[in-house]
């Protein structure tokens, strides 16, 4: 082993802020489905709190001696809206409840699953769910929320949008961070290590550890070393640098699935920036050159950059999945904040990026007074990105209560701070309230 | 196990004797060491192996109040992840 190779891992955690972001373990409840909600909750409790038991420790003991921050623990479970349908219950806030008591108990950050799959139509229990939503994000710490609502293969589903736009307004009405732990998808994928959109498909096995790594930092620090060389050269270095970032979660993924004696899943190779200056992925796009992020060329620049991940990560490792790519999420990432204090980044230049990367339009705090149709409208603007292009596309969308265009809103943590971003105010209310569906694109038909 | 032990820090009389004291305590051999001088910085580095169901948390908490009194950053690391990144 050289001397330089080992200053340069160390570099890369100690200056770069090259960590793993999450661990996340899937746990599948489809064994806990019952028709009596209070037995079911029972099952539940009983069984993340017998599969996750160790799942902290473990995480711990793997930091402390390979000395890689692991910097959230994480469960994800079967969509509740499946194993819940089977009672006559018409709220399912206790089944978050339930999750959130499951959560506190094995010390996990955050755990996902309360979700609905509603791309194609709602069954009994996808409708109670959405609905117990806001309640359900207000009164629990831990629960993160997701529904799905269009996918390439199904089409978009227009009811379940325009739900969505008023559960996203009633669920800000309810409490100020549940807007946070709240991701509507469009083809959202079964093996997701991250939040808030983790939850663990029902074609998954019983239980199984995926990792999503971090770095944008590192990226960042190794295109500072080939200023002014052309994008050949760019692409190589990205790709390089997400190879070295991919077998560190590679390395731990193996490790924790060891200990914990359950079957790897996935890396999700993505560069998920945190508010913390030095861990941006808006700085690597303007490392590339760019005055500030969102000026005309970022989406090129975003494209290069989340193909290059790819490229390089795939290498890394035994399987890739989740989203895989690079995040945009606008509060949790200090150049994406400062881009839009500039006026450098808009929303419609956003929802361009999203076409290009691996996610949509994340974490953005906007006028609490914005229609409900409106933010209905925004979900399908992103779900259609998402069908016709063939990749996950999300909305998560913060309407801040009370607050104007340019004010802030503080969410603390790795959630960070937001500027209020300007939405687009002509109406769009006829529109999303025509309902029903729209096909699936033409080139779904590949059978 | 095989691990890294990283030291930097100012140059003095005794880090080396400090360390390699410590780690003899704590049962660990060293296998291999460099040391240079990088920018005004001492910067050591060993090879070491660690009894087998050592306790690593504890060899680290130890090797950290070494550095403070050495005023040097020890730091111990399982082989493992320089070779992941490094190495195909």
């Amino acid at each position: 082993m050289q001397t330089n190779q080992i200053l340069e891992t160390m570099r890369m955690i100690d200056e770069e802020n090259l960590d793993i972001r999450t661990i996340t373990m899937g746990i599948s409840l489809l064994d806990c489905i019952d028709a009596d909600s209070d037995r079911a909750c029972t099952k539940i409790y009983n069984k993340v709190t017998t599969k996750a038991k160790d799942l902290v420790k473990i995480a711990e003991t793997i930091e402390t001696e390979y000395g890689i921050p692991i910097i959230h623990k994480r469960i994800s479970v079967t969509p509740i809206s499946i194993i819940a349908a089977a009672t006559p219950d018409t709220d399912y806030v206790k089944f978050a409840q339930v999750l959130d008591k499951a959560a506190r108990a094995v010390g996990v950050n955050f755990i996902g699953g309360f979700t609905a799959l509603a791309q194609k139509g709602y069954q009994k229990g996808d409708r109670i769910l959405i609905n117990s939503i806001p309640e359900a994000l207000a009164v629990t710490d831990y629960v993160c929320s997701s529904v799905n609502v269009g996918s390439s293969k199904a089409g978009i589903n227009m009811d379940a949008v325009r739900d969505m736009g008023e559960i996203v307004k009633q669920t800000a009405a309810k409490s100020t961070l549940g807007p946070a732990k709240l991701v509507v998808f469009a083809n959202a994928v079964e093996d997701n290590p991250f939040m808030a959109g983790a939850f663990h498909g029902v074609g998954e096995a019983d239980v199984v550890i995926n990792v999503g790594i971090s770095g944008p930092g590192v990226v960042k620090r190794a295109l500072e070393k080939v200023k002014g060389q052309p994008f050949d050269v760019v692409a190589e270095t990205v790709k390089k640098t997400a190879f070295k970032i991919t077998r560190v979660g590679q390395m731990v993924g193996k490790l924790a699935s060891e200990q914990l004696q359950v079957p790897f899943g996935i890396v999700d190779l993505s560069l998920a920036p945190t508010p913390k200056v030095g861990d941006s992925v808006a700085r690597i796009l303007e490392e590339m050159g760019l005055e500030q992020v969102g000026t005309h060329g970022t989406t090129a620049a975003l494209a290069l950059l989340n193909d290059a991940v790819k490229k390089g990560g795939v290498m890394a490792c035994n399987q890739v999945g989740g989203l895989s790519g690079a995040f945009i999420p606008v509060s949790e990432d200090e150049g994406m904040i400062a881009g839009v204090r500039s006026g450098s980044l808009n929303l419609e230049k956003l929802e361009a990026m999203t076409a290009v990367c691996s996610v949509g339009l994340d974490m953005i705090a906007i006028p609490g007074d914005t229609p409900a149709t409106t933010i209905a409208a925004m979900i399908a603007d992103e779900a259609a990105i998402g069908m016709i292009n063939n990749k996950t596309t999300a909305v998560r969308v913060i309407p801040a209560k009370g607050k104007k265009v340019g004010d802030q809103v503080e969410f603390g943590g790795l959630l960070g701070t937001s500027p209020v971003m300007a939405v687009n105010p002509a109406s769009s209310a006829d529109f999303i309230g025509r309902g029903g569906h729209i096909p699936a694109p033409i080139h779904s038909f590949k059978n | 196990m095989r691990a890294v032990l990283t030291v930097i820090g100012k140059d003095r009389v005794g880090i080396i004797a400090g360390v390699s004291q410590k780690l003899a305590a704590l049962q660990v051999n060293i296998v291999d060491v460099t040391q240079t001088i990088m920018q005004e910085n001492f910067t050591m580095m060993m090879m070491c192996d660690l009894p087998e169901k050592a306790d690593f948390a504890g060899i680290k908490e130890s090797l950290n109040s070494v550095g403070e009194t050495l005023g040097v950053q020890i730091r111990i690391q399982r082989e493992d992840i320089f070779t992941a990144m490094h190495e195909i």
